[in-house]
Formats: structure tokens, sequence, C-alpha cells
């Protein structure tokens, strides 16, 4: 165990491990959401993030071009980006919500199904995407489409945009703009989301559905409704987190949900899946263990220690960090 | 339950939906026309057998498939295009993953019409896959599988036509040692048969120069806790042994990290996937490969007719899959019918082939064996020189 390295970079490891445990904390809310309000597990919201991850990288082709752009312009390319992202997750997320699941819901069909039903669906979106190339082809479009939907199953990356500049030192690492963006535009839309669900008309329209469905309907709640906030509020998140990874990363490929999706259930179950802000706390903790983990044992160990972190905090708190649930919490 | 026959119509519906798209990415079609240079067949041949190209057509590392499944598609258009009897083309699908190779092995196995395999195209595919095609007697000539470790285990039909990475291995240390100069050297690898097995031999040649290790997942796409390892080791180069998806994001965070040092990697880099991904990152990237230049005068000749026939300058491995397949064709115009024969007559081979004498020795590797530098200028990849 290299505990030297580990304190040596100590500021390093914990700000990356921070900006990325961001990303998985925004992805994680959409989990954490459908959860609370229909104890459903929906698998396909990776893909939620995927389709985001690709909306930020086209906006970005299409409006940057390959010329290099001034510092104002990239920063519009990047607001219009985020808005695409966003826009993009929140559509993916409300038709997914209609073709896969409202009718097993309004049927009182088993849990099971559903799940199966989200696997089914999170497949089908993957694919979709990563065959776009033929799917273009039906159309006749490949080749005026051919740089947004050529290669399209390898790795496609952003024009660069923005210079990472570094910020100020925090012990011996130099904090990069980007970490500092990714951090604190998490957590404005987290307390941004948070305080939406609390106090709005919409979001006690959640709570009240997530404690009980039924007398949330009788109280003039339509839980339709409810539910379709809840997947649309969990796309924007995921948009969002979507814009950030791109900035961070400003890699994607048709797959990129999976492992990130993975992680974001993880990070969701951590904090107390159904509670937001657990999620948060579950994400960050999670990216800083991933950062410290991989530092003290060797990157191969990555996995490994938030799994076992996972299995050791629900051994202790069988309901996670935060543990309580969406429907509990109180204005 | 009367309520559950609507949902459930809808989820066989979607699975229908899931089969028919993923159905989509099995379909095959058959690539160029080929040249029209003769492929000499004196008359004698059989006729209804098929070679099978093994290795990945889609999945995250199909660029790599798609110039082997060009080179081989070529020779078997030429030799087709003067044959009485046209030998046929499968291709065989493996994603390049070990998982799905043993199955599509015995299915490929129980083929009668196939006689040889162009491929598998990967080290851990190849792992997977060789017993079974050993056990079948079904001779393979990998253009592109370089693990070493390959050719210890027995396997009567395993054949390759580059040199591995007890050669890649070593040629990649000298040239970080002696051309880039370096006396700090951090080795980092993928965990695959491939990458971890490159490393490790590149390791072991570096000695004292090696700093510090990393290993990464493939499929990971944040490396801050690798990069942060880089930059305190104060490394002056970076090997990486893996693939060009993995390859293109570590250099890029790197650099993004501020890391001037030279990053190597290997041939499994040598894409223009790793271009796409690394962008302005990509610069000065060191790629070793046993792969021979297109600009080499030897291979002039097939890198223009294979320009024509799919419109691009041969990838990574076109011309040895050419010559893999090349091999096998020759056994068809003798008459070689069945997979015996076949083996026997590829074990004897000794003929010049477009990348080298292609000749293997008992255990199936090739008697002659060169590796090349390449570097990445100009948003391209150009080679450099051969590695002594």
């Amino acid at each position: 165990m290299n505990f030297d390295f580990l304190f040596g970079n100590f500021a390093e490891l914990t700000v990356t491990g921070l900006a990325f445990g961001a990303i998985y904390a925004l992805i994680a809310l959409g989990y954490t959401m459908v959860y609370g309000v229909l104890q459903l597990i929906n698998f396909a919201h990776s893909e939620v993030f995927m389709y985001g991850t690709f909306a930020a990288l086209w906006t970005a082709m299409l409006l940057a071009g390959d010329g290099d752009v001034s510092t104002i312009k990239a920063i519009g390319i990047l607001l219009v980006a985020l808005v695409a992202a966003m826009a993009m997750s929140a559509t993916v997320a409300l038709v997914l919500e209609r073709v896969a699941y409202r009718r097993l819901i309004q049927n009182n069909a088993p849990r099971l199904i559903a799940l199966i039903s989200a696997i089914g669906a999170s497949f089908v979106l993957a694919e979709i995407m990563g065959l776009r190339d033929r799917i273009a082809s039906w159309f006749g479009l490949e080749d005026t489409l051919r740089d947004y939907v050529g290669n399209a199953r390898i790795n496609r990356s952003m024009p660069t945009l923005i210079e990472n500049k570094r910020l100020f030192p925090i012990g011996n690492y130099q904090v990069t703009m980007i970490d500092v963006i990714v951090i604190l535009s998490a957590i404005l839309m987290m307390i941004g989301l948070d305080q939406f669900v609390r106090r709005s008309r919409l979001g006690r329209g959640i709570r009240a559905t997530a404690q009980d469905p039924e007398t949330a309907a009788l109280m003039g709640v339509n839980a339709t409704r409810a539910v379709q906030m809840t997947f649309l509020l969990g796309g924007l998140m995921a948009g969002a987190a979507a814009f950030l990874y791109m900035l961070k990363i400003e890699t994607t490929k048709f797959d990129v949900g999976f492992l990130l999706g993975v992680k974001a259930f993880t990070a969701a179950v951590l904090g107390g899946i159904g509670n937001l802000r657990g999620a948060l706390v579950g994400g960050l903790v999670l990216g800083v263990a991933e950062n410290w983990g991989s530092a003290l044992f060797g990157s191969e160990w990555r996995d490994v220690v938030a799994f076992v972190l996972l299995v050791v905090i629900l051994l202790f708190r069988p309901t996670g960090i935060l543990g309580e649930s969406l429907g509990k919490a109180r204005a | 339950m009367l309520h559950t026959s609507r949902p459930k119509r809808a989820i066989v519906a979607l699975i229908a939906t899931a089969g028919l798209t993923l159905s989509a990415c099995g379909t095959t079609d058959d690539g160029g026309s080929g040249g029209s240079t003769s492929g000499g067949s004196d008359g004698g041949a059989a006729c209804d057998l098929t070679l099978a190209f093994f290795g990945p057509q889609t999945g995250p590392a199909a660029g790599l498939g798609e110039p082997i499944i060009n080179g081989a598609q070529m020779a078997i258009d030429e030799y087709n295009a003067d044959a009485e009897c046209e030998v046929g083309f499968e291709k065989i699908d493996s994603q390049g993953s070990p998982d799905q190779a043993p199955s599509l092995a015995t299915e490929a196995a129980g083929n009668d019409a196939i006689v040889g395999i162009v491929g598998p195209a990967f080290s851990g595919e190849s792992a997977a896959a060789g017993p079974i095609f050993a056990e079948a007697g079904l001779p393979t000539i990998s253009p592109s599988a370089t693990n070493p470790a390959l050719s210890e285990n027995g396997w009567a039909t395993f054949h390759r036509v580059l040199g591995n990475d007890a050669t890649q291995g070593p040629a990649a240390a000298r040239y970080i040692q002696d051309t880039v100069g370096a006396t700090s050297v951090f080795v980092m690898d993928d965990a695959s048969e491939y990458g971890a097995g490159l490393a490790d031999i590149v390791k072991d040649d570096l000695g004292d120069l090696v700093v510090d290790t990393d290993t990464i997942q493939t499929g990971q796409t944040d490396f801050s806790a690798s990069v942060t390892k880089v930059r305190s080791s104060k490394a002056d180069a970076v090997f990486f042994g893996g693939y060009y998806a993995e390859a293109a994001l570590i250099v890029r965070q790197l650099r993004s990290a501020g890391y001037e040092g030279k990053f190597v990697v290997a041939d499994g880099v040598k894409d223009p996937g790793f271009l796409d991904g690394a962008k302005a990152a990509a610069e000065g990237t060191i790629i070793t490969c046993p792969c021979i230049p297109a600009e080499d005068p030897a291979v002039a000749e097939f890198a223009s007719s294979y320009e024509a026939a799919f419109g691009g300058a041969p990838g990574t491995y076109a011309a040895e899959a050419y010559d893999a397949a090349s091999i096998f064709l020759d056994g068809i115009a003798e008459g070689i019918d069945n997979r015996e024969d076949m083996l026997a007559f590829v074990n004897d081979y000794d003929q010049p082939g477009v990348t080298k004498q292609l000749t293997f020795d008992d255990k199936g590797e090739p008697a002659d064996v060169h590796v090349y530098a390449y570097t990445v200028t100009g948003g391209e990849i150009v080679s450099d020189t051969e590695i002594e």
C-alpha cells in the first residue's frame, strides 16, 4: 500500500475525485428519484445520460466547426450544448417513461417485469446509437451526416473549445477551471432540485406520490403527471451530468453509459436510494474513494475499493449513508 | 391477470425490436470488388471451400478488424477473379471478445467448408478460441495477435504472420532507451492478454529505468488517479500496453494535466480511432508495430490495389491479412480440399509474401520478423524507422 503517494498527492486526488464524483451524483439523482417514487430501478437511465453526451458533442461540432473560436463564442457554444444535452436527456427520459414503463405501472405489473423492460430499453437505446450510421443510411443521409453518425461504434471527441486553465493551488495541486466548474455546477443544480422538490407544488405532488400513490390521488395529485415529472427531472439532471462529463472527459461512445450507470447507481445506494441529498453524498464519496483506492492499491483496484466500501457501509447502515426516502423528506 | 396480456405483448415486441436491431449489427456486406490482378489457379482447385475471418467486425475495437477483413477480401477476390470455383469468405464477428470466441470457434469448427481461418485478430480471443481450433484441426493464421504465449500452447493449428510481443516489446524498450533517450519510464497496461503481456516485457527490458507502473481497466474513462501517478513520478516517457480507445483518453488527460513527456504505445493503438479520440493530444505519440509501413517499396503494389478497391490507404495489418489469406489460397489452388492437408501445406509453406518471407517454425511463429516505429505528426500516423 502506497501511503506516501496518497498523502503526497492528497489534494490532487481529492479534487479530481470530487469532480468525477459530482458527475456520478447528478446521474445518481435519476436513479434515486425514480426509485423513490416507483420503487423501480430505472436501468435505462444510463442511456438517458449517454444521449445527453451525444447532444452536447453534436452541438459543439455543429457550432464550432473545425476552426478556432473566440472565448466568448466558446462559452456561448458550451451554454447551447448544455441546453441541448438537458433537452435531449429529458426527451429520452420522457419517451422511456411513456414506452417502457407507463403501461406496466398503470396495470400494476410486478416490479420484476418493469426491470426487464428497463434492461431491454437500455439495450435498444444503446444499440440505436451504436448503429446510427446504418439508421442514417436508411434515409440516405449517411454522407450529409458523416461527421455526426460515422464511426458509430468508436469513441467520438469534442472539439477543444476552452483551455483548461489552472486557477489556484490547494497543497501541491493547481486546481483547474474545469474541476471548479464541474463541482460547483453539480452542487448548485443539486440544491436547486432539492429546493424544487421540497417547496414547489409539483415537488409536493412527487413526494406525495412517493409516500402513498393512492392517497395522493385521492387528494387530487395526478399520479401519471408526478411520475412524468420525476422522469423529466431525472433526465434534466442526467443531461447536465452529460454536459459536465463532455467538458471534463471530452469523449463519448454508444456504450459509455454502462459503466457510469453502474457507478451512479452505486452512488445512489451508497447515499441511501430514494434520497436526493444522499445521491450527492454518495456520488462525492464514491468519486473520492475511487481515487484514493486507486492511489493506495493501484488503478486496477479502483472498482474493488468502490464496491467493498459499498458493502461495508450497507453492513452498518443498510439504508445507505443518509438513508431516508424521498417520501419521508419534509419541507 | 387479464390485464397483463397487453404489457406482455409490449415486452415481446420490445424483445423482437431488440433482436432486429442486434441482428442488423450482425449483417455482413461483401466489401469492395477487389483488384484485377491474377490470383493464380491451375484448374485443379477444389470447390465449395470457404476461408473465414475471425475477429471484431463490430464492437469497441472494430476499427482494428476492418483493414484485416479488407486485406483478406482482396486476396480472395483476386483469386476468384480467374478461378473455376470461387472461394467463399465468411466473417465471424467476435467483437474482439474472449467471452464470445469459444462458441463462435465451435461453430466455425463444425462448418466443414471452412478450411482456414484468417485470425483470430486479438490475443485474448486467440487464447480462448485456440484449443477449439486445435481440436478440430482447423489451421489458423493470425495477421495481428501478438501475445508471445499463444504459440507456447502446443496447438498444431496456430500460426501468425507477424512478430510477437517478445520481439515487439524489446524493440519498444530499445526505442524508448536509445532513440527517445528516456531515463525514467512509467509503464501502464490495460490488464488484457495483449496489453499486460506486452507491458511486462517492456518492463523487464527497461529494468531500472521503470520508475512506477499502473494498471487501468478497459472501459474506464476517468484516469485522474493514473495521471496523478504519472505526474508525480516525473517520468520522461510513458509506455502504455493496450488498445486505442483507452490510449486516446489517457494521452488526452495526461496532456490536459500538463504532462510533457513522451507517450509510447504499440500496435493496438495504431488506428485512426486513436487520432480521432485524442485530437491534438495525439501529436508526437510514438507507436511501435510489427506491421510494414504502407510506404515501404515492398508493399507499394499492394497498397495501390488496396486503395483502388477500398478507397483508402491500407490500414494496420491489411497487408498481413492479405498474406495470411494468400497462403490458404495457394493451398486451395494446389487442390487441397480438407483441413488436414491444408495444415500440412501451411506448415511447409515457404514463399515471399507482401510483408515478409512467409514461413513458419514448428510453433507457428514467422521466421522473418521486423518491428517499425511510427509517430503521430500533423494529425497522421507517419512511419518513422525500422527498429533494429
